[in-house]
């Protein structure tokens, strides 16, 4: 029997590109990095649901096909559709983000995922940031993968627009122009402790931001 | 129709000069093995993203009134895109910003499709104009209120309502000049974008003092005056798509470029405000929609109304 669920995927990653595209005609700008085949964990600011498939929008066809969303499983699990949605189409890496409650250890899912050659999109505050500040604190999965996987890239990406284009609980988008700027990957250094190295990443992370460069300037 | 196939194959004739030009520099340039200049390089984008936007506008030509109306419709679309990513947007404005999207633009462009002229023309400057505060203000969010509400009347004052004029030449009934309104967009095309091409071409060559230096860099009163006085020429010599005289397709065209001008002016005003060169990248080495359409903005809606009035 011919596996149909690739197809399936595929086809959907090319249609929400295009749609991607069509609406806010997003641009990667690749300020820090280039684009590559390299196995990359791509983390980035979070406030909308249309943050990985803009970001996913702008890797290379090849990259894009193997690289997958780290995404809540208690969100995504809650109903059948979405639950359809994240694994049968986006083919996201699902995550019990309750520790409380969990049955598996999501850094155990995150690294088979990588052991499988995937490149992972994380969204390291954890969930979307509905706060005017522009960044929530980090989680500690980033300092664990980085940990665990030094040889993998981390890159941080500003995704630029999104929380204006498809606001939390929104359901229509409104078509404004987005951008996904790449920076310079971050590497754990042999001393760093964990709290040193989250608020170095989120740093790097928050600089990218155009809006925090210009506050800078003028403040 | 044997207007239309001169007018395409005289466009056709200049960009091939254009093309043909712009190759030559590029050669001579880089023939020692040296990198391309910029200003060439820019050149050569602008050039080749001109055969797509005239192949672009020929293709909604061939559809007639449908086609421009569809083609004007999107270059709102992308024009209040651009706009709209510009500006102070808060999460309370995301019905209103949806609007202006899948309502304002579709019923401007519908209200033209059906030729009823006095809808359309207070649809936008008075019900827009009063139901878009109102909504904002149902919302409940009054931080910098006053600040959003105006920036999106003016977004679609610009681009909606301005821009729209352009199809509505299609609607005046000129006597005999009866199913030529095609040709009169042609013509508003033509001269206004030839004004900004030539003011482009004597301002790089002779340009020395600025109109206004702390707004635009690039706009001297040599680029003004040879681009203005040139462009009213050609439009005077394209007398012959008009209901107009040669001297008065002249003036026409020189309005036009003189509105054309304005509307570059404002647009450089608020893209220094906002801290942006262009406004976009929809259109290689021209930058976005509006960057291209800022002098149709202004020059369409006096075009229009002058015409309306003198004419029919």
């Amino acid at each position: 029997m011919i596996e149909t669920k690739p197809l399936l995927r595929r086809a959907a990653a090319m249609v929400l590109a295009g749609v991607a595209r069509a609406i806010t005609g997003v641009r990667p700008i690749w300020q820090g990095c280039a684009p590559s085949k390299r196995q990359r964990i791509y983390y980035a600011n979070h406030a909308s649901h249309g943050d990985f498939i803009l970001l996913s929008t702008c890797l290379l066809p090849e990259e894009r096909e193997r690289t997958r969303a780290v995404a809540g499983a208690d969100y995504w699990r809650k109903n059948r559709i979405r639950h359809l949605l994240a694994r049968d189409l986006l083919n996201t890496v699902l995550v019990e983000r309750n520790w409380v409650e969990r049955e598996q250890d999501p850094m155990v899912i995150m690294l088979d995922a990588l052991k499988d050659g995937h490149s992972l999109i994380i969204f390291p505050e954890g969930t979307r940031n509905m706060t005017d500040d522009p960044l929530l604190r980090f989680r500690s999965g980033l300092y664990n993968l980085a940990f665990a996987r030094p040889d993998v890239e981390l890159i941080p990406c500003w995704i630029e627009n999104m929380s204006r284009v498809l606001p939390k609980g929104a359901l229509l988008p409104v078509p404004l122009l987005c951008r996904v700027i790449f920076g310079a990957p971050v590497e754990l250094t042999p001393a760093e402790d964990r709290h040193a190295f989250l608020d170095r990443a989120r740093q790097a992370l928050l600089e990218l931001d155009p809006e925090h460069q210009r506050s800078l300037n003028h403040g | 129709m044997a207007e239309t196939i001169w007018l395409f194959l005289g466009l056709v004739g200049i960009l091939t000069a254009a093309s043909a030009v712009a190759t030559a520099l590029s050669w001579k340039s880089t023939r020692k093995g040296d990198v391309l200049p910029s200003t060439l390089a820019n050149l050569n984008s602008r050039i080749k993203a001109w055969w797509i936007m005239i192949a672009t506008i020929s293709i909604a030509f061939l559809f007639g009134k449908g086609g421009v109306i569809l083609l004007f419709a999107f270059v709102s679309f992308a024009a209040l895109r651009e706009y709209v990513t510009l500006t102070h947007t808060r999460r309370g404005d995301h019905w209103i910003l949806l609007g202006m999207f899948l309502v304002i633009i579709p019923v401007q462009y519908y209200l033209l499709w059906i030729e009823w002229y006095g809808m359309f023309s207070i649809f936008v400057p008075v019900y827009c104009f009063l139901a878009m505060p109102a909504l904002t203000a149902i919302s409940g969010d009054t931080e910098r209120f006053l600040e959003r509400v105006s920036e999106q009347q003016w977004g679609i004052m610009l681009s909606v309502y301005c821009l729209s004029h352009v199809p509505a030449l299609l609607t005046l009934s000129i006597p005999q000049f009866e199913g030529k309104g095609l040709l009169l967009i042609a013509f508003l095309i033509a001269t206004v974008q030839g004004s900004d091409v030539l003011q482009y071409v004597f301002g790089k060559l002779f340009g020395r003092n600025k109109v206004a230096p702390k707004i635009s860099p690039s706009k001297t009163w040599e680029g003004l005056i040879g681009g203005v006085i040139s462009a009213s020429l050609l439009g005077a010599a394209l007398y012959w798509l008009t209901p107009f005289t040669p001297p008065q397709a002249g003036l026409m065209a020189a309005l036009a470029c003189i509105m054309g001008f304005f509307g570059g002016l404002v647009a450089s005003a608020i893209k220094r405000d906002r801290g942006v060169k262009d406004w976009g990248h929809m259109i290689e080495g021209h930058g976005g929609m509006l960057d291209r359409a800022d002098s149709l903005v202004f020059a369409a809606p006096i075009f229009f109304h002058i015409v309306r009035y003198f004419w029919t």
